[in-house]
């Protein structure tokens, strides 16, 4: 029986313990500083909403740990000792371990901006950070104005939880148009405009220069780089992305770059140690992802994977098609197979766009302008079947496929309004093409 | 558009003080022509009710209910002491035919349904002299503060989406003083009517116009209670119209559900009884419908000729061919959710509360049990009931058959479908009764498991495990420890609101019916991994 340590509980280290514990009968030490219980960190924004109550966030009721013999330990590990197999905490105690798995996730960007550690700037990864926010921005009257600096998925999820307490908000976004670097123009402007619906004050084309302190070092009001102006507020939230969390690593002798550098079966230079999710940097890219993958999905699978190995079936870490989603305030998102943007995207990639002409609908589909191979698909405010797309992805169709048996992979609940019949008239017209809809069938949605 | 949200929230709560208020008005007596035609109209036998009554209720005093009450009730104690007096003398020496003879005079029904009756000809006063204004003071502010204070809603929950913003730091949604306060008032209500019907008296005053219109009677607190049901429901159907206008499913179960209410559970039985025809509410199948086969209504069914017999054939029917081929097809939410009474209610007045549900798996060992345990009660009375019915004993094996049902139209009838299943709204989430009790829900749930083409299908790997889904199941079913195994929920539970599937940020939930074969799918590894591995893993 090996003592299997694993540090953070999060998504990629409480799924590669419970996978561990299925298959073998090794103990188990999951380690946090942050909470005792797994929660849902995608969850956080809910609680500040008042959709829910942290209790809600977390997957497992807490008897879930002690009945699978799952040990949690509270405490910050400030450095490991890969000789002696051996982790040391914050307060000196230490424990030892037969293999180790670092899970430590991310902490939020900063750049070095003036006044970027006062009071009243935060960014919104960790469960500190939500009791930060209830701190300093409980309703309207104590915070008057937040900013947000930074045009990703947590910017927008903060902005949304700030207006659910009507509290102004200012949103810095470095690019031309929000998330112009990962979503096609004609997606990223519909946000922008629904951005503006919420009465979010979205500042594009803009930098933050610096965040001014009151007498009490607390924030008083940030600077903006290109115009000078200033813009009081009483929260800044720093939300421009996300880095490994390793800086406890910095002198253990396992090989580091941004993250902890790992090969395909997410082991370390070190043996007995791997490392999983946010923090775990691939030497090589796996296809066309990045080396560091930062999302929920990438996390769990790693995990899976990782448990595989350390149970004696040692597996490579192969992810399969790619895919995401998100949800910008009102509008859902959901991707399957790579749509880069137009900033991005390469010479033989075309798209396919439709939009409605008044609801926040619309769709990217991405293909191969000289084979027709359909690439990958984003859909807005239109649900999608996971898994009829990843079959077409693995079975290589042609965009004209995707299309024709579209009304297959629609998943948007009973009664909705379904738009396929529109999606492939436009697609006919613009291509001169003749695709007529097949109806939906269950038996090939359901075929194995 | 606040002021008018805020003015609406006023003028409501005044309807309510009103409505709480109109039973301590008004004064109850009768002349003795009155009582006497009333003793007449009756049949009672006994010699001293009427003094009793007389020295009770014909009064120039201004009683109020509570007096009224008390008194008619000692008058019928007194009466019915006299002659239990009598027959233990005789007891006492052995006269058994004067014995014999004194039951005659007693006079059987539980006190305040006495009462009752009496009361609903003894009222003077506003609610009973002067309807129209009462009821516009009641009803009428009631259902237009309201109105106010839900529709500016289009406005201020700003554009189409999930509106869940704050539900748990409210006071009314998140079990606090005003969750509570709405729990008194409901259990207090639900006491009142099914125990103390003749303390509302004055509730029921209010909608005889209403009652007279439709049936050409009088109304009674049934009907009180279905004209409330109906306003309830209407009014909290448009703040679910408003809350999902941007999910078609909502908006049409919730048409569903209040045109079946409307129609099927008020309209039709009260017009069916204007034609001489028994009352029957033609979608309240059995057990949920637990006296259908009560002899009293098996001879009634039979003695009104045509309908009745087809509304004995229908009843039968529904119960053991419409029912769970529906459920095949779609679920049992096409019942639980589309058109049952308890479900429209829970799902209208009780949305606001669905969170509250608990989701441990301590509660659904409970549920299973309790909920069970109901459906084998039911069933058991059921059998008593047609032994009686058919054998014209009244026992079997010495337990008498009037008892059972007693018991279960006591504890199951009344505390547990309406003091506990509604008035529990607040506190247990608004699907107490659904999920702990109905024996009906029981009955389709075990279709539902094993036999039906209804699932939830969960979208792959896109989970995040945020828990929305799970907060926000009324009926308790942990649906993301389903969602993020990639596991399909089939659960004898679930009665299909489609909220879960709603409030899911990442599109990873749909009801659907499809073919039964896959419908149940365990994963140990999710899609989006290798293939390999995920063939590996999963293989079982």
């Amino acid at each position: 029986m090996k003592h299997i340590v694993i540090i953070g509980n999060g998504i990629s280290g409480v799924t590669a313990a419970r996978h561990i514990r299925k298959n073998s009968d090794n103990k188990i030490t999951i380690i946090s500083a942050e909470t005792k219980y797994f929660f849902s960190r995608t969850a956080l924004m809910y609680v500040y909403m008042g959709h829910m109550k942290f209790e809600h966030t977390q997957p497992y009721e807490n008897w879930f740990w002690k009945k699978n013999n799952i040990e949690l330990k509270q405490g910050f590990v400030s450095d490991v000792n890969t000789d002696k197999k051996e982790l040391t905490f914050k307060d000196s105690s230490t424990i030892s371990y037969d293999q180790l798995i670092i899970a430590t996730g991310s902490k939020p960007n900063k750049f070095g901006w003036p006044g970027q550690d006062l009071e009243g700037v935060m960014g919104m990864y960790h469960k500190q950070d939500l009791e930060k926010l209830e701190k300093y921005a409980p309703n309207n009257n104590v915070c008057k104005r937040a900013v947000i600096v930074g045009g990703g998925l947590i910017g927008i999820e903060l902005a949304e939880m700030l207006r659910s307490r009507k509290i102004p908000v200012t949103f810095l976004v470095r690019e031309t148009s929000f998330w112009n670097g990962v979503l096609p123009a004609q997606e990223s402007e519909m946000i922008n405009k629904h951005i503006k619906e919420h009465h979010i004050d979205l500042r594009l084309n803009t930098n933050l220069k610096e965040i001014k302190s009151d007498e009490n070092g607390r924030v008083k009001s940030i600077i903006i780089a290109e115009t000078g102006e200033e813009i009081a507020c009483n929260v800044v939230g720093l939300t421009a992305g996300v880095t490994p969390n390793i800086d406890f690593l910095k002198e253990s002798g396992i090989e580091l770059g941004r993250g902890v550098k790992v090969n395909r079966f997410l082991e370390t230079n070190i043996k007995d140690i791997f490392a999983i999710g946010d923090c775990a940097e691939q030497h090589e890219a796996i296809g066309q992802r990045r080396n560091i993958e930062a999302v929920w999905y990438t996390g769990r699978m790693m995990g899976e994977t990782l448990a595989q190995t350390i149970c004696g079936n040692k597996t490579a870490y192969k992810p399969g098609h790619w895919f995401n989603s998100a949800k910008f305030l009102d509008i859902e998102y959901q991707t399957y197979g790579w749509v880069f943007s137009e900033r991005s995207k390469k010479e033989n990639e075309a798209y396919f766009q439709w939009q409605h002409p008044t609801d926040n609908k619309c769709i990217t589909i991405s293909f191969d302008k000289n084979t027709n191979k359909f690439l990958g698909i984003n859909t807005f405010g239109i649900r999608m079947r996971h898994e009829i797309f990843d079959k077409w992805l693995t079975e290589n169709q042609p965009i004209e496929h995707v299309l024709e048996y579209l009304a297959d992979a629609n998943f948007d609940p009973e009664f909705f309004k379904l738009h396929e019949a529109e999606i492939i008239a436009k697609f006919n017209k613009e291509n001169n093409t003749n695709i007529t809809l097949k109806k939906k069938s269950w038996k090939r949605i359901f075929a194995r | 558009m606040k002021l008018i949200k805020q003015s609406g929230l006023i003028i409501f709560l005044a309807g309510l003080t009103f409505f709480i208020g109109i039973l301590f008005t008004g004064s109850f007596n009768l002349t003795q022509t009155e009582l006497d035609t009333y003793i007449q109209e009756q049949g009672y036998k006994s010699e001293v009710i009427k003094d009793e009554l007389t020295k009770a209720v014909v009064t120039e005093d201004n009683l109020n209910i509570f007096q009224f009450s008390s008194r008619t009730i000692n008058a019928f104690e007194a009466s019915n002491n006299h002659y239990d007096a009598l027959i233990a003398k005789y007891n006492k020496e052995k006269n058994w035919d004067k014995k014999g003879q004194q039951y005659q005079y007693k006079i059987s029904g539980k006190p305040h349904t006495l009462s009752y009756t009496l009361a609903k000809k003894a009222g003077k006063g506003l609610a009973a002299d002067n309807t129209g204004l009462a009821w516009f003071l009641t009803f009428g502010l009631g259902i237009i503060g309201a109105l106010m204070f839900i529709i500016p809603d289009v406005v201020l929950l700003g554009k189409p989406g999930i509106k869940n913003d704050g539900i748990f730091l409210s006071a009314a949604t998140n079990r606090g003083w005003i969750g509570w306060f709405a729990f008194i008032f409901l259990v207090t209500f639900y006491i009142l009517l099914y125990f103390k019907a003749d303390l509302i008296v004055n509730w029921v005053y209010l909608v005889d116009p209403i009652s007279k219109s439709i049936s050409g009677n009088p109304a009674s607190q049934w009907f009180l209670y279905g004209f409330l049901y109906c306003v309830v429901m209407t009014v909290m159907a448009i703040r679910m119209y408003i809350k999902y206008r941007h999910n078609k499913y909502q908006v049409l179960r919730t048409t569903s559900v209040l045109f079946f209410q409307i129609v099927f559970a008020f309209l039709i039985p009260e017009i069916l009884v204007r034609f001489n025809q028994p009352w029957y509410d033609f979608k309240n199948a059995f057990p949920l419908d637990y006296d259908f086969f009560f002899k009293w209504n098996l001879n009634e069914l039979i003695a009104s000729g045509g309908l009745g017999i087809f509304i004995l054939v229908w009843g039968i029917v529904l119960t053991i061919v419409v029912v769970p081929v529906m459920v095949y097809f779609f679920g049992k939410r096409w019942y639980c959710s589309w058109v049952c009474g308890c479900g429209g209610l829970a799902e209208t007045l009780g949305d606001p509360y669905r969170q509250n549900s608990s989701k441990t798996l301590l509660s659904w060992r409970v549920e299973r049990i309790v909920i069970h345990s109901v459906l084998v009660f039911v069933l058991v009375m059921t059998a008593f009931a047609l032994y009686t019915f058919f054998s014209e004993e009244s026992q079997v094996l010495g337990i008498k058959t009037q008892t059972i049902q007693d018991i279960y139209g006591f504890l199951i009838g009344s505390i547990f479908a309406g003091v506990i299943g509604t008035g529990f709204y607040p506190i247990f989430g608004n699907r107490v009764w659904c999920r702990f009790g109905c024996p009906l829900a029981a009955y389709l749930g075990f279709v539902q498991r094993f036999k039906s083409r209804f699932r939830i299908t969960t979208n792959g790997g896109q989970c995040i495990s945020c828990g929305n889904c799970s907060t926000y199941c009324e009926q308790g079913i942990d649906v993301r420890s389903y969602a993020q195994k990639g596991e399909n929920i089939v659960r004898s539970s679930c009665v299909g609101c489609g909220i879960c599937s709603a409030v899911c940020p990442r599109g990873v939930l749909k009801l659907e019916n499809g073919p039964e074969e896959g419908r149940i799918n365990p994963t140990d590894v999710l899609l989006g991994n290798d293939v390999d591995l995920m063939n590996l893993v999963n293989k079982k």
